[in-house]
């Protein structure tokens, strides 16, 4: 749309910062990135979201929305084109619990499971496959959360196919188990191989490399 | 439509469950409050439409469940469209749903260690509970209410918490008015509300709840 000014302020391993870029991207909205040098946070970022400091943070026409499930929800809103939530009360409602699941459950569980080391890290990375497990069951039959097409809640989820993998590979851990949860198993491959999703995951061995050196920091302190 | 198709899983002390309560007072909706006893065991309803957190508040509308309380309020508001909680304009609502998130994140929380805290961390933890406060007014800026000259969604997520500031209060040795005098206003207008009068309980009876649970719990 002319005249409209929509900018992202990001991280590139960031994966609430990959939702963003998701959804803008399956709305087809046309926006500047701005790369945040973390930890250095830019005084724009720290302007336009001073109760958290943290990215994504989506700039319209000078107003700033942050918290990435937020963003989403304004941005469906605002672009009404290829719907993100469904249409009926109650399938929206659906799709928010699952999304807040991930995030309450899901994230603390996997990011546990990175972070700590002998029993504790088993313990985190079983809960971590319950919760992954208990997400699968809203997947059904379907072959997205959204039924036919990405919606809401594969966005919301779909990081974890990516980020799960390289906690599995540098922490050894098990999370995604491909035959206790083969529909959720699938679902991963078929999400980031989705047409407009793939071409804004950020690169593999890049990305484990970055992952793998965030561990040796938080393993180094705590040993 | 009668108080059947709509059932509250609910009890009388939880804020979150007052967000509900006063919602479905805001939009008129009738509706059957089923008291939970959380301590004595939760039914068997709580636990099959709960399943994942077996918590309260959950509403059963026409039989199917939703949960979470704020979820549950954005429901009621887009279920029942009149008077409507949340603005209209995107960027407004964005507005009123971040400020639900950190209010969510932080008050009740914030809140709690205070009860749960003795000496140094006690301390600690009603500076914290202040700062939250402080955020609280920020949001809230001179308006009325925090979307505006309305009674709204963020009102209506914030104000069932308040009934456990006097226990806060009394823990924690400290005035909610002394550091935080608008949201203090804020609080006062809120409860001149029909909806709100009569849903959030008696700040007394949330104190004398607290002290047994803080006794069940252990925390002595």
């Amino acid at each position: 749309m002319s005249g409209e000014s929509v900018k992202l302020l990001g991280y590139w391993a960031s994966p609430f910062a990959l939702r963003v870029k998701w959804a803008l991207k399956l709305k087809e909205i046309e926006y500047q990135y701005v790369e945040e040098d973390l930890p250095n946070k830019s005084p724009l970022l720290l302007r336009y979201n001073p109760v958290h400091k943290r990215v994504p943070v989506l700039v319209h026409d000078g107003k700033p929305v942050a918290e990435s499930l937020i963003i989403l929800e304004y941005i469906d809103e605002t672009w009404k084109h290829n719907p993100i939530l469904p249409q009926d009360p109650y399938e929206r409602a659906q799709a928010r619990f699952w999304a807040g699941f991930i995030d309450e459950k899901c994230v603390p569980a996997i990011m546990s499971a990175f972070t700590n080391q002998g029993e504790e890290k088993e313990k985190a990375a079983k809960e971590a496959r319950e919760n992954l497990k208990t997400l699968e069951s809203a997947l059904g039959g379907k072959d997205f959360f959204g039924g036919e097409t990405v919606g809401f809640v594969d966005i919301a989820a779909g990081w974890i196919g990516l980020w799960a993998r390289n906690v599995e590979e540098i922490a050894e851990v098990n999370l995604i188990d491909a035959e206790t949860m083969p529909l959720l198993n699938a679902w991963f491959g078929r999400v980031l191989e989705a047409p407009v999703l793939k071409e804004c995951v950020p690169p593999r061995d890049k990305l484990l490399e970055h992952n793998r050196g965030f561990h040796k920091i938080l393993t180094a302190a705590s040993s | 439509m009668s108080a059947e198709d709509v059932v509250l899983l609910d009890c009388w002390v939880s804020p979150f469950c007052m967000r509900v309560k006063i919602a479905l007072e805001e939009k008129g909706i009738q509706y059957e409050e089923r008291a939970e006893d959380l301590f004595g065991g939760k039914s068997e309803l709580l636990l099959t439409s709960n399943p994942i957190y077996t918590k309260v508040p959950v509403l059963v509308h026409k039989g199917k469940p939703v949960c979470e309380s704020s979820i549950i309020v954005g429901y009621v508001d887009e279920t029942w469209a009149s008077p409507p909680l949340l603005p209209s304009s995107p960027y407004a609502r964005a507005q009123a749903k971040f400020q639900a998130d950190y209010i969510d994140k932080k008050l009740f929380d914030a809140g709690s260690s205070i009860w749960r805290t003795k000496g140094e961390a006690q301390e600690v933890a009603v500076k914290d509970f202040i700062e939250v406060l402080k955020q609280l007014e920020k949001f809230l800026g001179d308006k009325d209410f925090f979307g505006g000259d309305s009674f709204g969604f963020v009102d209506i997520i914030t104000i069932g918490i308040t009934s456990w500031f006097s226990a806060y209060e009394i823990f924690g040795n400290f005035k909610v008015e002394d550091h935080a005098p608008k949201l203090s206003a804020w609080i006062n207008r809120c409860m001149q509300r029909k909806t709100v009068a009569k849903v959030i309980p008696d700040p007394e009876k949330v104190y004398e709840f607290v002290i047994n649970l803080k006794k069940m719990m252990g925390f002595e």
